[in-house]
């Protein structure tokens, strides 16, 4: 059994995108907070906090989840993938967020790491989706500049692209 | 918002998380995917002094089947459940169901059984263990309880879960019938249901269920030869349907008589 109080903070070790790094936190401290505020990575937004607009979504363990509705504490010793893992070490963009630049799928860009983040998923296990399966699972986000359109143009995209060459992963 | 301070728990065995509810079950939260209590905290409509994690009790990540029942366990979230490999054999109508329920993302991480025990009356699970007639598995340290889903969830947000005790499972009975629909209006996919409808057609009758009308889901189960637009209207007049900032109880009333017939013709016409 693990026990923090609130008073107290605890140790949290995760893996953030392939490296290990370790930091302290309140038991209320948010997963989309801690992955900001104590380990640093920004490119991580939050919007609504209660699990509505996506912003905040990142990779828990290979899989999509809203960071504002999970603790920190939950995700000690797991594997955290967030938006800052996509683009190579050359900041080269990969082919999804490339589809997302070629068909203009962001203006403000707010919403973008989230949204980036559930097709790196999805597409992962759907690699060759139907436009309304990419419209359900965008559903899961909220965007006000684009109206969606441009969204689901660059996710089928992507996919397309994957398709051709299976080396160039999502 | 953030939410108010608590104490976290993680409880490494059943044994552990029953110990520490029965000590202090009325002040904590049992936390599994938080797909609702996280909200509910960030909103700060709760403000519990301890949340106990059960996500790392390695017993409740289970799906087996059981005596003819699919058994769940409390840490299984519904896309695992919606990913194996027997649901639409053995569950059909929740093949259909499941979908509805949040959005890829929060199917991800939120759990079949934390659904069922949030007890929101628009919710999709709730709706599909009632018309399934499946059945809550209850622990504490006085022992352990099989609830029928009609006696769990006693009204919005409440269920006959007592402080002291743990959802470990809930279990769906094997459909005898793969005749199923389900549809629901909300404001947008994976949204809160303005109103859900489930319909099984098996033999000659007819079992309709909706959520969203009243504190809990509605059962219905009548003759495939009976006057459905009456059975529906007498339904959606029972039910009432409450008034929220999406619907009043007038528009949920219709949308029940709209989509109801079109549910169980949907119903009708799979194959069997």
């Amino acid at each position: 059994m693990r026990r923090v109080n609130r008073n107290q903070r605890g140790r949290i070790s995760v893996k953030l995108n392939g490296r290990q790094v370790s930091a302290e936190a309140e038991p209320r401290m948010l997963l989309s907070d801690f992955i900001r505020q104590e380990l640093g990575a920004t490119g991580t937004h939050v919007g609504c906090e209660h699990g509505i607009c996506g912003c905040c979504t990142v990779l828990l363990d290979g899989v999509a989840v809203r960071s504002c509705l999970t603790l920190a504490m939950q995700v000690d010793g797991r594997d955290i993938t967030t938006v800052e893992s996509l683009a190579g070490a050359d900041g080269a963009l990969n082919a999804l967020q490339r589809a997302f630049r070629n068909n203009h799928a962001l203006q403000c860009g707010f919403c973008t790491p989230g949204i980036l983040m559930s097709f790196t998923d999805f597409l992962r296990r759907n690699p060759k989706p139907s436009e309304a399966q990419v419209i359900e699972v965008l559903s899961g986000h909220i965007c006000r500049c684009t109206g969606y359109t441009g969204i689901v143009s660059a996710v089928l995209e992507a996919a397309a692209a994957n398709d051709r060459n299976e080396g160039d992963k999502p | 918002m953030k939410p108010h301070p608590f104490d976290y728990l993680r409880a490494d065995s059943v044994d552990e998380a029953i110990k520490i509810l029965a000590e202090h079950g009325d002040t904590a939260r049992v936390l599994a995917g938080g797909q609702s209590l996280l909200a509910l905290l960030n909103l700060r409509l709760l403000e519990p002094a301890m949340l106990l994690d059960i996500t790392g009790i390695p017993d409740l990540v289970n799906i087996r089947e059981v005596d003819g029942k699919v058994e769940v366990g409390a840490a299984v979230t519904q896309n695992r459940l919606l990913a194996w490999p027997g649901l639409k054999e053995k569950l059909p109508l929740l093949a259909a169901a499941l979908p509805f329920v949040g959005h890829f993302q929060t199917r991800n991480k939120g759990t079949v059984c934390g659904s069922v025990a949030h007890a929101d009356p628009s919710s999709e699970i709730p709706l599909s263990l009632a018309m399934l007639q499946g059945e809550v598995i209850l622990r504490s340290l006085r022992g352990t309880r099989t609830v029928p889903a009609s006696e769990f969830q006693v009204g919005m947000l409440t269920t006959a879960r007592k402080p002291d005790e743990l959802v470990t499972a809930v279990r769906f009975p094997a459909q005898a019938s793969r005749r199923v629909a389900f549809r629901e209006v909300a404001r947008r996919h994976g949204d809160f249901a303005i109103v859900a409808l489930a319909a099984i057609a098996d033999g000659s009758k007819i079992r309709l269920g909706v959520g969203g009308m009243a504190d809990r889901p509605a059962i219905r189960e009548f003759p495939a030869d009976s006057d459905v637009p009456d059975v529906i209207n007498a339904l959606a007049w029972e039910c009432e349907g409450y008034e929220d900032m999406h619907a009043s109880s007038r528009m949920r009333r219709d949308l029940l008589r709209r989509i109801g017939p079109v549910v169980i013709e949907e119903a009708l016409q799979c194959a069997g």
